[in-house]
């Protein structure tokens, strides 16, 4: 502890090592520094806008290509079920109707059963199981969709048409009203059948996801349910699942987009048909299967622009879910009183 | 019932239920993997590798489509690797004033699910028709296209687990901003960035949707990506929905080499990652 | 209102704060700061939780500069320059004053590249001269004879308190004029503790240090001159035998003997 004398005479002698000299650095190497500084902000900066004009060039080049069908057919094309090439008629409702019916079936199936496999995986799982089960859950989401629908075609969809489709009709089938949905001849594809495939293809994301958030919820909340006497499912439903509610909505969301836009795993067995039915079980069409299987053949402008315009349509669709979802998540965010 | 009773029928029967999901769960797994390695496995043989997609009925491999998957996904992860890397870089490092950040977030979230579809559609508008031929590069513009949105994600999301007082102390010795974002802050995410690169490959190699109408395919040996190019995915799909027993047994084989493929990436991804990360 | 007391006359403060306020946002986390840090001495910050130490400390080398919502206003003279100057260049500035922080930031690279970093960045040196002031800076932060085998190894590599003496090293090697060091021992257990502070008090004879604590018995250990803070206001500044032992205001009193904080 020096006192003031020793400040002054500190300053006087000079320490054992190498003293440091007060050093001029020079003008130019700092202006190196802050040209290099600038060059690089924007060189980051332009790769930043480039993902913005990305999709600006997508949404533009998708509208420019929807023109002639735009123009021929108006509103009127999202409400027409007709699509015939001959007479150069085409209408996107069959489409439409298929992909929201195909994506609706797979969430109502893939949503209770992602999750309760998250339950599975974070609560019941024996600790020594948890790990390799939850990998095999995400080595499943990471399967091409290809493989989905080579499956759905050769091995699902005679296995449905003999065994499973009948029994339906036979249950299903017969309550009124709602039992024209499962009444239909037993050919193994055709919408619901696409739906279940897009549903087993889905389950696997989703169920990824809430597992995550499952897990970083913090043990004393649960510990804290628990000491009151609740059972696992109270803990369950009445902690871990208000706490997730934000990321849970997010992986249905993210399960919902990649439904609507898939495209492999339903072209396989939806049958590619342009009609709406009132059975599950007749073949139908989704917008992406309706491109897949139609736009390397299609003649003439008015079908090719017709095809954009479903292109479009599809973009849209997803584009306002994710929308949708990021309000919604917004709200709930906010309503927890959390900044965003 | 008893109210108490009750609560634990419910809680008995809701996990019971859940175990029924997992065992679902497990049971599709199973099943494709099982059809796939069974009928994939039968077709594989040294012809697979060798010879090129034949006529229907004739013998042959898959040599040119794998060849072709390899390039156009080695070309699209090129192209859109640094693309995405810098916008992150960006997005975590400049990004905390002015609107370009948050709204190149939101824009980048929406490319992220878009359909993979449409993407084949907008190459195939600006690029296809200009040069009036399917080819190669245009399977690689869409690949790089779909590449983009998971580096610009993930680099973001590494960068931004790289704790702040790393980037003041290289301030504090007085490195300028570009040496402390390249020499310090990337390099202490780099193990991440690897990985989310990784992952992407592995997703598109599986794709189909955006080389339909891009790259379309190729029936014979070709190595010009000015001309379309053979690669799996769409020979899968082109032979499977075709009526011929061979190919449909080269359709399944194709479909297992890509799965064995993305499953490694997947594996040595995560591996990677476990190892490289430092811990701060 | 802060009252201040000067040591007894004595040479050029080293740095010298006037009227400094500093907002984070809208709240204002310094009111009115006046000062005088003596050169080749170690002033410590001591206060309880909150009361702005750190702040002050920033403002030393422009930290805060980073963040879009921090500013300062009055002026801090380092050696008569207003370093709140606009225009002033920070990178210079931070060449000249060294920061230590209180968890140990060991770059993502070697040993020796982690040291020779901020050396490179504004000095050309041969290799072999390189090599010199690598090894002049772990000599000089009691780091070398641990680690003068295995300078390739990662700086992630060492303990807590060789990662936080391969920090003191990587500040010390570009040579600066002043050393802050932000609770540099907070996170070591008691004999890296110990080291530091035997570290601190060698090397105040070639540098001015200002050191950050909450503990008031290192304060009162290594530092020449205390500077007591509370709430945002500089309470009191004194030479720290007479701070600690015969305090001038109340509150200085109560916090040194525990009455609060």
């Amino acid at each position: 502890m020096s006192t003031v004398a020793n400040t002054l005479e500190g300053l006087a002698g000079s320490p054992r090592s190498v003293a440091p000299e007060s050093r001029a650095i020079p003008d130019a190497r700092l202006r190196r520094h802050q040209r290099l500084d600038l060059l690089f902000r924007l060189v980051t900066r332009a790769f930043a806008f480039l993902v913005l004009a990305l999709l600006a060039a997508i949404l533009a080049s998708l509208v420019a290509g929807s023109l002639p069908a735009i123009r021929k057919f108006g509103l009127g094309f999202l409400a027409d079920a007709t699509w015939n090439p001959v007479t150069e008629q085409f209408g996107a409702l069959a489409p439409i109707v298929g992909t929201l019916v195909t994506s609706a079936i797979a969430l109502i199936i893939g949503v209770p059963v992602s999750f309760g496999i998250a339950l599975f995986l974070t609560e019941l799982s024996p600790a020594w199981l948890r790990r390799p089960l939850g990998t095999a859950v995400e080595l499943l989401a990471a399967i091409p969709s290809i493989i989905y629908g080579m499956w759905g075609l050769f091995i699902f969809a005679p296995a449905f048409a003999d065994y499973v489709q009948p029994a339906l009709t036979a249950t299903l089938g017969e309550i009124p009203l709602a039992g024209a949905l499962f009444r239909g001849p037993p050919i193994g594809i055709g919408v619901l059948s696409a739906g279940i495939i897009l549903a087993i293809m889905v389950i696997p994301f989703i169920a990824s996801v809430m597992r995550d958030v499952f897990e970083v919820v913090p043990s004393v909340l649960k510990e804290s349910a628990y000491a009151l006497g609740s059972t696992t499912w109270e803990v369950v439903w009445n902690v871990v699942l208000p706490y997730t509610k934000v990321g849970v909505v997010g992986g249905v969301m993210l399960g919902l987009g990649r439904a609507l836009g898939e495209t492999m795993a339903v072209t396989f067995v939806i049958g590619n048909a342009h009609r709406l039915s009132s059975s599950l079980f007749l073949p139908g069409n989704t917008i992406a299967s309706t491109l897949a299987n139609e736009f390397t053949e299609a003649v003439g402008d008015v079908y090719f622009s017709a095809l954009i315009e479903l292109g479009l349509i599809l973009f849209l669709i997803t584009f306002v879910v994710l929308a949708l979802s990021k309000l919604l998540l917004l709200r709930l965010a906010k309503r927890e009183g959390q900044k965003t | 019932m008893t109210i108490y009773a009750r609560r634990i029928f419910v809680n008995r029967f809701n996990l019971a239920v859940s175990l029924l999901t997992m065992l679902f769960g497990l049971f599709w797994l199973g099943w494709i993997l099982f059809t796939l390695v069974d009928a994939g496995f039968r077709a594989i043989g040294p012809e697979l590798f060798a010879l090129a997609t034949p006529a229907p009925g004739s013998a042959g491999g898959l040599s040119n489509a794998i060849v072709g998957s390899f390039a156009m996904a080695a070309g699209g992860t090129l192209i859109g690797t640094p693309i995405g890397i810098m916008a992150g870089i960006y997005l975590a490092e400049f990004g905390q004033r002015g609107w370009l950040a948050p709204a190149t977030r939101f824009i980048n979230d929406i490319l992220l699910s878009a359909p993979s579809i449409v993407i084949g559609l907008f190459v195939y508008e600006v690029y296809v028709v200009s040069t009036r031929h399917f080819s190669a590069w245009a399977g690689i513009m869409a690949l790089a296209l779909l590449v983009i949105p998971v580096v610009v994600r993930t680099t973001e999301n590494m960068l931004r687990l790289v704790p702040d007082s790393l980037r003041e102390a290289a301030a504090a010795l007085g490195a300028p901003q570009w040496k402390m974002i390249t020499l310090v802050t990337v390099r202490a995410a780099r193990a991440g960035i690897v990985t989310g690169v990784l992952l992407a490959v592995a997703r598109i190699s599986g794709e189909t949707a955006p080389l339909l109408f891009t790259a379309l395919n190729n029936q014979f040996w070709s190595l010009d990506l000015n001309a379309p190019m053979a690669n799996l995915p769409v020979v899968i799909f082109q032979f499977a929905m075709s009526p011929y027993d061979n190919w449909h047994a080269l359709a399944w084989a194709g479909a297992l080499l890509i799965t064995l493929g993305v499953l490694a990436l997947n594996i040595v991804a995560r591996v990677f990652f476990r190892n490289r990360t430092a811990t701060y | 209102m802060a009252a201040v007391l000067q040591p007894a006359p004595q040479p050029q403060p080293k740095i010298q704060v006037r009227n400094l306020d500093f907002y984070y946002g809208g709240f204002q986390a310094l009111k009115n700061i006046n000062l005088a840090i003596p050169p080749r001495q170690v002033t410590a910050f001591i206060g309880p939780s909150g009361c702005g130490k750190s702040t002050l400390l920033r403002t030393f080398n422009r930290m805060y500069a980073l963040y879009p919502k921090q500013e300062a206003r009055g002026e801090v003279l380092l050696d008569g320059d207003d370093i709140l100057a606009p225009g002033q260049d920070l990178n210079r500035l931070r060449a000249r004053v060294g920061m230590v922080f209180q968890k140990p930031t060991p770059f993502p690279m070697s040993i020796y590249d982690n040291i020779a970093f901020g050396v490179r960045l504004y000095e050309r040196m041969a290799p072999r001269a390189m090599d010199e002031r690598v090894e002049w800076a772990l000599r000089q932060a009691a780091l070398w004879d641990e680690v003068k085998d295995k300078l390739k190894q990662s700086g992630t590599s060492l303990s807590g308190g060789q990662q936080q003496r391969l920090c003191i090293a990587r500040a010390i090697a570009v040579r600066p004029d002043v050393l802050l060091l932000d609770e540099p021992a907070s996170a070591l257990d008691p004999i890296s503790t110990g080291r530091i502070e035997e570290l601190v008090h060698e090397l105040k004879r070639d540098y001015t240090i200002v050191m950050v604590t909450h503990n008031m018995q290192q304060a009162a250990r290594v530092s020449d001159f205390t500077a007591y803070m509370y709430l945002g206001e500089m309470i009191e500044f004194g030479v720290t035998d007479e701070i600690f032992i015969k305090p001038k205001r109340k509150e200085t009193e109560d916090y040194i003997t525990g009455r609060f904080g």
